[in-house]
């Protein structure tokens, strides 16, 4: 589904991603660990398009297409969900009204009419449900004033809304209280199939408690330098980074 | 012949016309009004009031100051430019005649909405106490107006009453045979515990220049309420410069919004001025600009007495090439206690060739005062439109959602859904969006 090939990537001149390789198939979770500065956000970012980014080098193929050159709209219509880090307030845009319109322009994109309003309703409802996310927040501004666990669920909302192929997860675990974090990983395991992907990007093995990954890779000084089961998170957990670096300074 | 120049030659023979039909105290009024003009002439870029807005342009230009042409105008051709959907009186002037086919007048006992014109002949009590009253005699523009004016719209509520339906002014400009001037005039008396809702435009229809230079008097008695809506959406070959001045006594509510989407060049003069305690004002405005627009806001609120307050919303977006102007003054005078004053002025800038010059003037000589003031100047915040386009909201749509979002606020004292609607879509419009934008709550 996703095939990242000698990645490289530099933002204001630096690089961040230093020739990195990652192939994610559909009905797979895979995990993304590794220390500050590594590079993981950007990793997410630039498969998500964001703009600022400059790819120096390589490939990103999404569904045997080369996505380099699509929008982050257009991404997001093939099928491509970044949950950001720091979900972005927008004071004035409704949920409701966003997501609505987030919606029906990827059904558009699809040649599809715009969902009629009940079902749109009908649909909403039920993914509410599964993030016990309450019924006043759909008319609340996106984002704005809600506290860090209202912002994650909201994002796994949206995921669930918009039905991706594959999610990104940029640590969806920070900032969540161990209910906030229950519900967001429940919400993830549910909306899990054999035809879509995920792909956690973390510090921690507490949310890999919830989500198990069938991967684990480590990304250390923008390259992924070790891949392995959900064993290798628990090791990390338990011996930190350094071992890693020891051994590819070795 | 600079128009200046055409406009002081032209009145002796103008006013010769006048005195037949008209008082001699209205005689009076336009000689006085002319030599202000004459001594002044048009204000310049050297005039601190206008230091940002030339008229330079229009003086060079040849408009003749009366129009001797009028397309033959449908309530279809009309439509457009009117609140639609509910029922309205509408006064309706096409080259700066009253057109009585197209429009629904009012005379009522309590109240009438109807053509200057007949007031200026009619001579009546209260066109005598108000008119020339309220505006600024000083002010060159207003000096010229009051020279010339012969026709505009005349709204008067008696006390205690209630105009049931919402007031539709239009001024149309047909003639596209030539480049034309015209002075329009409105008063509007409100008495006590009266209440009026005015919505007004000025839409040309004419391939050439159009400048209209505008005076609007209102008279806000104790207790009443009143709104007045402009919208200000015309061809970029139009120059409209607005001399807006409200009087209010106690207790009374008076609202002036003004929604400025285009226009080769707009000038808002807006006066408030409290003259009864405990009285309020409110000045919301939506200036949504491209190509090479200007629109010059110049607003004085003068707390003269106690208690009052007064609230200023100006929200800009300055696209392309435009370019904007907010001028805030608030006077707190020496007994002006209590005095509760508060203006914003928020913009956005979405490209480097557009501009705002934004000044708040505050000059407070009472000491127990609320008072703020704010400006800020901004561009939309990339990281909000990646967050959007993430979820495949196209980068047009998530600017125009930022936009919209941008501008909350200002549209919170409409009460009629038609007007607010009529404004959303004027936004959706502009900003080229088939969206659903619904008003934001903040």
């Amino acid at each position: 589904m996703l095939k990242i090939q000698d990645l490289k990537v530099e933002i204001e001149g630096k690089e961040i991603i230093k020739g990195l390789n990652l192939e994610i198939n559909k009905g797979e979770v895979h995990a993304i660990m590794g220390p500050n500065g590594a590079g993981k956000s950007t990793l997410s970012a630039v498969i998500a398009g964001r703009e600022e980014y400059e790819v120096t080098g390589g490939t990103i193929e999404f569904d045997g297409k080369d996505i380099m050159d699509l929008a982050p709209e257009e991404r997001a219509h093939a099928g491509v969900f970044l949950s950001f880090q720091y979900p972005v307030e927008i004071p004035g845009v409704s949920v409701t009204n966003f997501i609505k319109t987030a919606l029906n322009e990827s059904r558009k994109a699809r040649g599809l009419d715009p969902m009629p309003a009940k079902d749109l309703l009908k649909l909403m409802r039920a993914k509410q449900q599964l993030l016990e996310m309450d019924k006043q927040f759909m008319s609340r501004s996106i984002n704005e004033g809600f506290s860090g666990g209202e912002k994650k669920r909201n994002e796994i909302f949206q995921m669930a809304m918009l039905d991706p192929k594959l999610a990104i997860l940029d640590e969806t675990d920070s900032g969540l209280d161990i209910d906030a974090l229950r519900i967001v990983a429940n919400g993830v395991n549910k909306l899990k199939n054999q035809d879509n992907a995920v792909m956690v990007i973390t510090h921690y093995q507490r949310l890999l408690d919830h989500i198990i990954p069938d991967f684990v890779h480590v990304l250390y000084d923008g390259k992924i330098v070790k891949s392995g089961d959900k064993t290798l998170a628990l090791e990390l957990e338990k011996r930190g980074y350094d071992w890693i670096k020891q051994e590819i300074e070795a | 012949m600079k128009l200046q120049d055409k406009l002081i030659h032209s009145f002796e023979k103008f006013a010769q016309n006048k005195q037949e039909s008209e008082t001699e105290h209205l005689s009076k009024l336009r000689a006085k009004a002319m030599a202000t003009f004459t001594a002044q002439g048009f204000p310049t870029t050297k005039d601190e009031e206008w230091k940002y807005t030339s008229l330079n342009k229009n003086n060079k230009r040849d408009y003749a100051l009366e129009s001797d042409f009028s397309l033959d105008l449908t309530p279809e051709d009309v439509e457009g430019f009117l609140c639609t959907g509910l029922d309205s009186y509408k006064l309706i002037f096409v080259d700066g005649v009253f057109n009585p086919s197209l429009s629904s007048t009012a005379l009522q006992d309590t109240f009438s909405v109807t053509s200057l014109k007949e007031a200026f002949q009619g001579n009546t009590e209260v066109f005598n106490q108000h008119y020339g009253s309220l505006a600024d005699a000083k002010l060159s523009m207003v000096a010229l107006n009051t020279a010339f004016a012969e026709e505009g719209a005349f709204v008067h509520v008696k006390a205690g009453a209630v105009v049931d339906k919402l007031v539709q002014i239009l001024y149309i400009n047909s003639d596209s045979t030539k480049a034309v001037m015209s002075q329009v005039r409105n008063l509007f008396v409100v008495e006590d515990r009266a209440e009026v809702q005015i919505l007004e435009r000025h839409q040309s229809l004419s391939d050439d220049y159009v400048f209209t230079n505008v005076v609007t008097e209102s008279s806000v008695g104790n207790e009443a309420n009143f709104k007045h809506f402009k919208i200000q959406n015309d061809l970029d070959t139009t120059t409209l410069v607005d001399g807006t001045f409200v009087k209010q006594g106690a207790k009374s509510s008076a609202l002036v919004d003004t929604y400025s989407f285009s226009g080769e060049l707009t000038r808002n003069n807006l006066h408030f001025e409290f003259a009864g305690e405990h009285a309020e004002a409110h000045m919301d405005a939506i200036t949504l600009l491209k190509g090479a627009t200007l629109v010059d806001h110049h607003t004085f609120v003068d707390h003269a007495v106690p208690n009052c307050q007064s609230n200023q919303l100006y929200k800009g977006i300055y696209d392309e090439k435009s370019k904007g102007v907010f001028n805030g003054k608030v006077m707190v005078r020496k007994d002006a206690q209590k005095t509760n004053a508060f203006q914003q002025n928020n913009n956005l800038l979405l490209t480097d060739f557009a501009s705002i010059d934004t000044k708040p003037q505050l000059e407070i000589f009472a000491d127990d005062v609320a008072c703020s003031h704010g400006c800020t100047i901004g561009q939309l915040d990339d990281e909000a439109l990646f967050y959007m386009q993430s979820r495949g909201i196209p980068m047009k749509e998530a600017k125009a959602f930022l936009m919209f979002a941008f501008a909350g606020g200002t549209l919170k004292n409409i009460t009629i859904p038609q007007l607010k609607e009529q404004l959303i879509n004027l936004v959706a419009y502009e900003l080229k969006v088939d969206l659903e934008l619904n008003e934001a709550t903040h």
